[in-house]
């Protein structure tokens, strides 16, 4: 069974789009356990959400984005998963992760419509919070690749051979 | 005004000076389809025999760092000791069958040059050589151009396409002196157990074989594990393996193959490889040795996909109702035509014709794949499921 939903699983992750049909004929599991498969996948959490990952700057639509870094000093009670809690809150913020190593311990992208907007988000809700000692921000410049999708435009593909043995 | 060249070419008798042997080797079928194909531009192939993926980059970053650094010269005559070390490392952990990488282990440009070696060092003139068929279609020529006669054992689709010790038995005389196969197979997709590789290994006893193993496909094997040849009680030390990394890495241009046997045979081959090759290209070892130490897990990655196309086009041919065959290796499927009416050859033909997908006759592979056309799964889910469509409107039509 864990194969089953692992296999189904990594089809959905390449493809969110692809039909519990589809599913089917590419693993011989019957439609209706595709089904059952997804929707425990959905009920337990395994699957968050079907999402698109898009190339906002090529439709021409602007946004920036920042990777920002914190330092937290933790409290007793109070580790990291509350102000995660509260960081992720925020509907800018797009990504949260707790990092390893001594120079920062949470690290997030944010998004905003302008550099100002990001600059002060950072500097009024984040850094004021209490508990963090410090932040560093980085603005992006281009985005290559995001979820293992390239955004480059693909270099001229050598075409194999029509016919070989 | 003509040049000097073309009259030169239409004076010149070539013909006395071409090696007699080439007339006994077949002008390959498949090379009209190369042709006919240029210029069209919603051709689907299923004519290839090579994996649509490209070679992970952690391995084409490899070559290319040794590039940079400088590492072009000839390798030993056998191959960089490390590639040794690391495919001797692979068949103990995998299969526990030790191969000596000082001894018995020879690196090749491609498993190609690999067959023609092993059949070279052993094939003399007058000996017969059992073909298993349906099978890779450069087998036959190399005995050929080796003076040696092919002798077709052919396989059935109602035994799966295994061979048998009755298919074997029916075809040895006391001139066969070695036997070609290749599990997982191209191009039924037909594998081989240990127990029916066990029902074999007597007969191959008792009329003192030699074997030459293709085994090129073992990474693609979806169900079950794969039997290395050799793993059989006394068939190490007659069998000539050979293995590569074209398939499972999708290094078929990078041309590189290896041999495991015994020492004595290995330094035979080694004497014409040595002399025909010098040596396998250095980038290429430089990225084989990457793909064993950190290439499992995109191989394997690459092989679960080509699993969802396998039973994506097996099943469509069923239902559509030409017959096809479960293959449970390689990456070709061998439906049968035989409901349509049409040799394979008009098949493949009139098909490509109507909708412009390539597909190959399988009487190229050997009488016995005459009814069946092979398709290879290698190539997009998108792609399959587009020349599948067609093939139902072409069925229909038909």
């Amino acid at each position: 069974m864990k194969d089953k939903v692992q296999e189904v699983l990594e089809i959905l992750e390449y493809d969110a789009k692809v039909t519990p049909e589809e599913i089917s004929d590419l693993t011989r599991i019957p439609v209706e356990e595709v089904k059952e498969i997804i929707a425990k996948c959905e009920a337990d959490g395994i699957i968050r959400k079907y999402k698109t990952v898009i190339d906002w700057e090529r439709a021409d639509v602007s946004f920036i984005y920042a990777i920002v870094q914190i330092k937290v000093s933790l409290e007793r009670g109070s580790g990291y998963e509350r102000m995660a809690e509260r960081i992720s809150k925020y509907q800018n913020v797009r990504s949260l992760r707790l990092l390893s190593g001594d120079d920062f311990d949470l690290e997030f992208t944010v998004r905003g419509k302008t550099m100002r907007d990001v600059a002060f988000f950072v500097a009024d809700k984040i850094a004021t919070l209490e508990n963090v000692q410090s932040t560093a921000t980085h603005f992006i410049l281009k985005t290559y690749k995001v979820d293992g999708v390239t955004f480059m435009d693909e270099i001229e593909e050598f075409k194999r051979q029509h016919v070989s043995l | 005004m003509e040049n000097s060249t073309n009259r030169n070419s239409c004076n010149f008798d070539y013909s006395k000076y071409i090696n007699p042997a080439l007339k006994g080797i077949p002008k390959s079928g498949i090379r009209k389809y190369f042709d006919i194909a240029e210029g069209i531009e919603d051709v689907i192939s299923l004519g290839v025999g090579e994996p649509d993926f490209e070679v992970p980059w952690h391995i084409r970053e490899a070559c290319i760092d040794s590039l940079e650094r400088g590492i072009t010269s000839y390798t030993s005559n056998s191959g960089l000791i490390e590639l040794r070390e690391e495919i001797s490392k692979k068949y103990i952990k995998e299969y526990g069958i030790y191969y000596d990488p000082n001894s018995e282990i020879l690196v090749t440009t491609g498993v190609s040059e690999a067959v023609d070696i092993a059949i070279r060092a052993f094939v003399c003139k007058g000996d017969e050589v059992l073909v298993v068929q349906p099978s890779y279609v450069s087998y036959i020529p190399l005995i050929v151009l080796a003076g040696g006669t092919p002798v077709p054992v052919t396989t059935t689709v109602e035994n799966n396409f295994k061979v048998t010790a009755d298919d074997i038995r029916k075809n040895i005389t006391s001139k066969t002196k070695a036997i070609i196969f290749n599990y997982p197979n191209n191009p039924t997709g037909a594998i081989m157990t240990k127990s029916d590789y066990e029902e074999i290994s007597d007969i191959i006893i008792e009329n003192d074989l030699i074997v030459i193993s293709d085994e090129v496909y073992e990474e693609m094997t979806y169900e079950g594990t794969h039997v290395p040849f050799t793993a059989l009680n006394g068939m190490k030390e007659r069998t000539i393996l050979v293995n590569g990394f074209s398939k499972a890495y999708s290094m078929t241009g990078l041309r590189l193959g290896f041999v495991l046997a015994p020492k004595e045979l290995i330094s035979q081959m080694m004497l014409i490889h040595q002399y025909a090759m010098l040596c396998a290209p250095v980038t290429a070892q430089i990225g084989a040795i990457e793909a064993l130490r950190n290439g499992e897990d995109e191989m394997r990655a690459m092989v679960r996909e080509f699993n969802r196309r396998r039973k994506l086009i097996v099943d469509s041919f069923n239902e559509m109702g030409l017959e096809c065959f479960e293959p449970k290796g390689a990456f070709y499927s061998f439906p049968s035509i035989e409901s349509t009416g049409l040799t394979s050859e008009q098949f493949a033909d009139k098909f490509f014709e109507d909708q412009h997908v390539i597909t190959i006759p399988g009487n190229i592979f050997g009488e016995n794949g005459e009814g069946h056309i092979r398709c290879a799964y290698a190539s997009s889910i998108e792609d399959i499921r587009e020349a599948l469509a067609r093939f139902e409107k072409f069925i229909k039509k038909i």
